[in-house]
């Protein structure tokens, strides 16, 4: 690889994307070894030792916060102001406003952690945050519009590449879903009631978890494998003309998919079926985006066996591919009466969460870092050892929860001769007890795998001498 | 404002919106696939990311 001198601080501001991946890597491990504790809680329940701060339902939204916005949100942040940079040929609207992007944020997963555990929370998913501190996320959200949108504007290319309309998509939505999901009337400064209530906050709660599902994990880490696989693997995107056409259908399509949560319930019938329908209707967007990413590789197939990073975002691929296709199976309503409320969907959650989010993470951070710190990464066995716990992790953890969650609805669904339950809760409860004890494994593998990475990155930037903030020249590939 | 209550009715405003997306959708497709032309320029971009290095 050779080392490319391209401005420096004149050109880009390198300094707020090498914060955002360190806290990235820290919320990492922090957010994962909370899942670890949380399942391991579920498997041998002693481990709450009669602590009510630390029981799985505090600790729960912990980890979901942790790792979905703090790992995977910081990610993000550090890819697009990487990735906006260097496609626009322009730096950052703003230092100042991208410094308090990263101090808001990061004040925000804290105060959403203490506010989990100490008990102030909403009760909606992934948004249990109360009023202040949503202010404060859509303050932090719409300075980073402004500066995304800004940098966007004053590029000196005259097109603007693929990647950046994902992420795009992804700051208008994610600021259109937080909006409209925490309206609600403030009684004191840590209390609030929703502005809905019944079915409608229900279909307004899924729409915007779903959508958070759509929008901040997928569209945005699609950004990301725009960017890094064909970096990465030296050539370029197999088709653009495709990466078109799966935006526009990819953000289409994902609005209307939420109530599929929902199915068997309260809500009206139809939507219900309309969420089905184009939750199936999502399989040929994301399976053409996942396409175009592997075929990126073709002809070029071999790097995989030399170069871990590069496995890491192909294999990120595939399992993008295998819950893309899972989900809209479980969005049918007859497969979705076994499999709702379930281990499964917790398994389908990690297959997406891990197998592909935390893996395209891994290897755009793996493809960053070396160059953000003008240095070599210290241990490239170290990469192929984490790529092999994550992968083994990953598929640990969602076998052990396909077949808890199989077996829990046929379970709960058989009945005896006489039509009565064939099991009581606390059997189905007892007969998940090996696959809980196998699921805490699997994550304790990736965890490792993830501690890993932190060593390998932190050598790396100790390693790297004269690394003054912003004043060093990028790596090129 | 008569005419604004045909689109209240679900039985009008249901195929009309399938035909609003399907005909976006195909102009789409055509923008980007209709034109040879217009296919080379749009795979140019793809080269974008290389272009710093």
């Amino acid at each position: 690889m050779a080392s490319v001198a391209i401005g420096g601080s004149e050109q880009y501001n390198y300094d707020i994307v090498r914060k955002f991946t360190i806290m990235a890597l820290i919320w990492g491990a922090v957010g994962m070894l909370l899942g670890v504790f949380i399942a391991s809680e579920l498997a041998w329940p002693f481990l709450n030792f009669d602590f009510p701060y630390i029981t799985f339902g505090r600790l729960r939204p912990v980890h979901t916060g942790a790792v979905i916005f703090g790992f995977g949100g910081s990610a993000l942040f550090a890819t697009s102001y990487y990735i906006v940079q260097r496609t626009c040929q322009a730096r950052l609207l703003s230092d100042g406003m991208a410094s308090f992007t990263f101090w808001g944020w990061q004040a925000i997963i804290v105060l959403a952690a203490l506010g989990d555990v100490l008990g102030y929370s909403q009760g909606r998913e992934y948004a249990e945050m109360e009023w202040p501190v949503d202010l404060l996320i859509t303050v932090v959200w719409v300075v980073y519009a402004i500066i995304y949108i800004g940098t966007v504007m004053k590029r000196k290319e005259a097109h603007i590449y693929v990647a950046n309309w994902f992420y795009i998509a992804f700051i208008l939505a994610v600021a259109l879903l937080h909006i409209f999901n925490n309206l609600a009337i403030p009684v004191s400064l840590t209390k609030s009631y929703p502005l809905f209530s019944g079915a409608q906050d229900a279909m307004v709660q899924w729409w915007y978890g779903h959508n958070a599902v759509g929008f901040f994990l997928t569209a945005a880490f699609l950004g990301m494998m725009y960017y890094f696989v064909p970096k990465q693997a030296g050539r370029p995107i197999y088709s653009y003309r495709l990466s078109i056409v799966h935006f526009w259908a990819l953000i289409f399509m994902y609005m209307w998919a939420g109530t599929h949560h929902l199915h068997w319930t309260a809500i009206p019938d139809w939507t219900s079926t309309l969420a089905a329908t184009f939750s199936i209707m999502l399989l040929m967007p994301s399976w053409g985006g996942m396409i175009n990413g592997i075929m990126t590789m073709s002809g070029a197939w071999d790097k995989l066996r030399t170069d871990p990073v590069l496995r890491f975002l192909i294999v990120s691929l595939s399992f993008y591919g295998m819950s893309t296709f899972e989900g809209p199976m479980m969005s049918l309503k007859d497969v979705n009466a076994l499999s709702h409320y379930t281990d499964w969907t917790v398994g389908h959650v990690h297959s997406g969460a891990l197998g592909w989010v935390a893996m395209i993470s891994f290897g755009a951070i793996y493809h960053m870092v070396p160059r953000l710190w003008d240095t070599k990464m210290y241990s490239v066995k170290l990469i192929n050892v984490h790529f092999w716990l994550a992968t083994i992790g990953t598929l640990m953890y969602i076998t052990a929860m396909w077949i808890s969650g199989i077996m829990q609805g046929l379970m709960w669904r058989a009945y005896d001769d006489f039509g009565n339950l064939q099991y009581s809760f606390a059997e189905t409860v007892a007969a998940m007890h090996p696959y809980y004890a196998m699921r805490a494994l699997g994550g304790l593998v990736f965890l490792s795998g993830m501690v890993l990475m932190l060593y390998n990155c932190f050598m790396t930037m100790s390693q790297a001498k004269g690394v003054a903030s912003g004043d060093m020249a990028p790596q090129a590939a | 404002m008569e005419w604004l209550m045909w689109f209240t009715k679900l039985e009008n405003t249901k195929p009309l919106g399938l035909l609003i997306f399907f005909v976006t959708f195909c102009a789409i497709l055509f923008f980007v696939f209709g034109s040879k032309e217009r296919g080379e320029r749009l795979e140019s971009y793809k080269n974008m990311p290389f272009q710093d290095d």
